[in-house]
């Protein structure tokens, strides 16, 4: 190991001598990326004839559109370690069934999960019911908070999940040692969980606030009114209303900018634990046994598959309602929004291998992965429909484009997803691996896809729902016989029938479920390790 | 990926192989009009019953997301007409230079004068707020101000009719459109980026009335049979949207285009329109309107900027619009 100048071993440095996987497929797929997001840019700049410079409101929107993102992913990530402690220490019946079903709120489209939140906040809702009864005053959900509580909504699950992970990567031998050295759960907070803690934290906080960063509709309809106004409103407003093409690429820049500068800071923290290499047996809490920390954990689990359940009851509910009104065309937008998300699965999956092997060694070419959801979908989709349009007839391709551009979305989940535990794998049977000569297509098959699958399966699982569910809908490439079911909602929605927009709600959260439950059942149930 | 793009493509040269023989008169619009609930379908097929060509409608988002796309192609566009265009847009379309005169001569059956040689109303409604019919509802915007009545209403930088909105109170009350906005700013619940999701909050209960037509309880009444619904009538008047289609002067098929902005104002295609784009038709058909639109309210004055106005003011409105309610 070489020593670094602060005295520590240099993890990374060491990593990079023992992988023997090529860097070719990463370098490949990172030059993709870059073209995909960056050939847009350009385009919609060139045609612009170069940028135009932001007026006043845009930085108003600018300063808008990093405190909400801030706060977001603080609150979704402080609120998540303590639900993902909850879950990495318990094992009870339905557990599993619990994580799919908190993973939900994720994969709907905006305008369904936002009804549901205001069937149980808005002023009409389960909450100010229940305050009413009690002769409480009603509570106001539009505003700041609003947004940040429908952000947290979107994002505290998919936080959860990337930080239970970080816990199932201990090794469990460690918590049994603690355990026979007698640790308080104070103790093996400090030495066991918040080095793995500090490691993962950044990470998920950054791509939280990714997310948060391209928020629009969430952000306007919560945020009550014109100072809620986004970076991502101003690119519509600068595309459609003032066609003024130059702005609108400057604005794509600065978000972009702002995703860099997040990113350079969240993935400067050394990504290696040092916990070393365990069996892979099942963990045993043995420290966290008592009935104090049991209730405690307990009501923690309850009250975060209260706060994200509720609403989905909500969205279930009308749905139910609307499913015996739901006209033919849905059923054929579900097969198409199937077919295009299982691509986008294949496509989202290639890219996250390839690009996590690389990171091995390279930690910031997981920059590259937050990319697309750093920039503009309107700036991706415009300067797409600039490239191809004189060739091809953009309608043409229009599922292609949803595909990749919903592959491209999902892609900063699945990189870290896999880059983790592939980091794990590599530091813990590496060095063996090597030693024995177990190079490129070998390694790959016998070391690596064995342990990695679960993971796999989860990363699958959570590209193809979101694949469905999220509206990768770009106008400029509407296809009008094929519409996504996200598309045939708002379409519906538009015609005034929200009862049976409700209804295709509620098959496209059933469809995504089931595709999530699908893969990451897959993973777990074949995994040879 | 690959397969999938193949396939697509096949399926796209066969369409083509079997329309091979019958010219093709590409329609962009907005993407509701051209959605199986929408005028599409119907119109598609009355026209082609008498054409012998085949009539290709392109979605392309809403209104402004149309002329944004017309713009992105400029002279090469392969579109022959664009419907879907509103007045607050053919200031910015005419300067385009991308449309030809329609040529058509015909009287309409809308409460102003229309003179305009580019662009052909082929439906128009009045802005007007819905409530339940039980709401007490203000009957002016300053009585509104001064009342607890909560409206949610659409954003006017990206949606149609939030920009309606703007520039009814900037017709009704002009330099003091501001101190309205001012008033109005508490009564306001949210503001949403489109119409669905503001009508959708307002049916959830999460304000007493929403920012629409007058003909949306129309919708209600005859389809499903709901008569609670109601808009309310605003004793300033209210602002009108005209909605326009236009001939681009780069068709390569400039007969058929010119044929069906002629077959856009007769019965076959207006007769579609007040049951599916529940608006009303810019030229009533001889069996006059459906059951249930004799209930709608008929404001006392229409309001409506003329083009140029309407795009000299825009900025300045919003602008006041946002100041009043950023406070």
């Amino acid at each position: 190991m070489q020593p670094s100048p602060n005295g520590k071993p240099r993890w990374r440095a060491s990593v990079t001598r023992r992988t023997s996987l090529p860097d070719w497929p990463g370098l490949l797929a990172g030059l993709f990326l870059c073209a995909l997001i960056l050939g847009p840019l350009a385009a919609v700049t060139l045609r612009a004839g170069g940028g135009g410079w932001p007026v006043a409101a845009d930085w108003a929107a600018l300063r808008f559109t990093v405190l909400q993102a801030v706060l977001s992913a603080v609150i979704s990530v402080a609120l998540a370690v303590p639900v993902a402690r909850a879950l990495a220490r318990r094992r009870f019946p339905g557990r599993g069934v619990l994580i799919t079903l908190l993973g939900a709120p994720f994969i709907l489209p905006v305008i369904v999960a936002v009804l549901g939140l205001l069937a149980v906040f808005g002023r009409g809702g389960v909450l100010n019911d229940a305050l009413l009864w009690l002769g409480l005053p009603r509570v106001q959900i539009y505003g700041l908070h609003g947004v940040v509580l429908a952000h947290v909504f979107f994002n505290l699950p998919l936080a959860t999940r990337m930080i239970l992970q970080g816990w199932q990567a201990i090794p469990a031998e460690r918590f049994r040692l603690a355990a026979s050295l007698g640790m308080s759960p104070g103790t093996v907070l400090r030495i066991l969980e918040w080095p793995m803690l500090r490691t993962v934290l950044p990470g998920a906080a950054l791509i939280v606030f990714a997310l948060c960063l391209s928020s629009f509709a969430v952000a306007l309809t919560l945020g009550g009114g014109p100072r809620a106004t986004t970076l991502e409103l101003a690119i519509y407003q600068a595309f459609h209303f003032d066609f003024d093409l130059g702005r609108a690429a400057v604005l794509a820049v600065m978000q972009l900018v702002l995703v860099i500068a997040a990113a350079a800071l969240a993935l400067r923290v050394n990504p290696a634990t040092g916990f070393g290499a365990g069996l892979d047996r099942i963990q045993r809490r043995w420290e966290a046994e008592t009935p104090l920390l049991r209730t405690q954990d307990a009501v923690l689990i309850l009250l975060a598959a209260l706060f994200l359940l509720t609403p989905l009851a909500a969205v279930v509910w009308h749905g139910a309602a609307g499913l015996m009104e739901m006209p033919a065309q849905v059923w054929n937008a579900a097969a198409v929004s199937l077919a295009v998300s299982l691509v986008a699965t294949v496509l989202c999956l290639s890219l996250a291998m390839a690009l996590a092997t690389l990171a091995l060694r390279r930690p910031w070419v997981e920059g590259f992965g937050l990319m697309g959801i750093a920039i503009s979908p309107l700036v991706i989709g415009t300067g797409l429909f600039l490239i191809v349009n004189p060739w091809v007839d953009p309608a043409r391709l229009a599922l292609g484009v949803t595909a990749l551009v919903n592959a491209v979305m999902a892609l900063p989940f699945a990189l870290r997803m896999i880059l983790l535990r592939l980091r794990e794998i590599e530091e813990t049977h590496g060095r063996l691996a090597t030693s024995l000569g177990m190079t490129g297509g070998v390694r790959l098959r016998w070391l690596i896809l064995p342990r990695l699958r679960p993971v796999l399966g989860f990363s699958a699982g959570l590209t193809a729902a979101l694949s469905m569910g999220d509206l990768g809908v770009i106008a400029l490439f509407a296809d009008m016989e094929n519409a996504t079911l996200p598309l045939q909602i708002l379409r519906l929605m538009g015609a005034y029938r929200m009862d049976a927009a409700a209804g295709a709600g509620l098959l496209l959260l059933a469809l995504s479920l089931a595709l999530f439950w699908v893969f990451d059942k897959g993973g777990r149930d074949n995994a040879s390790v | 990926m690959r397969n999938l793009l193949l396939a697509t493509g096949l399926i796209a040269t066969a369409t083509m192989a079997a329309a091979q023989d019958r010219p093709v008169l590409t329609v962009y619009t907005y993407d509701s009009f051209v959605s199986d609930w929408g005028p599409g379908p119907a119109v598609e097929e009355a026209f082609e019953a008498q054409c012998a060509c085949d009539l290709q409608f392109v979605g392309a988002g809403d209104g402004a997301a149309l002329l944004s796309r017309l713009r992105l192609e400029g002279a090469r566009t392969d579109a022959d007409i664009v419907l879907g265009l509103d007045t607050n847009l053919t200031a910015a379309a005419r300067e385009t230079g991308l449309f030809a005169p329609h040529g058509v001569d015909a009287d309409f059956d809308m409460p102003i004068a229309w003179t305009d040689d580019t662009f052909l109303p082929f439906d128009w409604g009045y802005f007007a707020f819905v409530a339940d019919a039980d709401l007490q509802a203000p009957g002016d915007f300053r009585a509104l101000g001064d009342s607890d009545t909560t409206i949610v209403i659409q954003d006017p930088r990206s949606s149609t009719p939030g920009l309606g909105l703007v520039m009814w109170v900037k017709a009704a009350y002009g330099d003091e459109a501001g101190a309205v906005w001012e008033g109005l700013a508490d009564n306001i619940v949210t503001v949403t980026p489109g119409w669905s999701e503001a009508y959708g909050l307002f049916l959830e209960g999460e304000a007493d009335m929403v920012l629409s037509y007058t003909t949306s309880p129309a919708y209600h009444l005859i389809a499903e049979d709901d008569a609670t619904k109601t808009a309310v009538q605003m004793a300033e008047g209210h602002y009108m949207q005209v909605e326009v289609a236009a001939k681009l002067a780069g068709t390569d098929q400039s007969d058929l285009a010119d044929q069906f902005l002629s077959f856009m104002l007769t019965d076959a295609f207006q007769s579609v329109i007040p049951t599916t784009n529940w608006m009303y038709p810019a030229k009533t058909p001889e069996a006059g309107l459906p059951e249930g639109f004799e209930t709608l309210i008929t404001p006392g004055k229409a309001l409506l900027l003329n083009p140029e106005e309407a795009r000299a003011m825009r900025d300045a409105a919003i602008a006041e619009w946002q100041a009043a309610l950023a406070r």
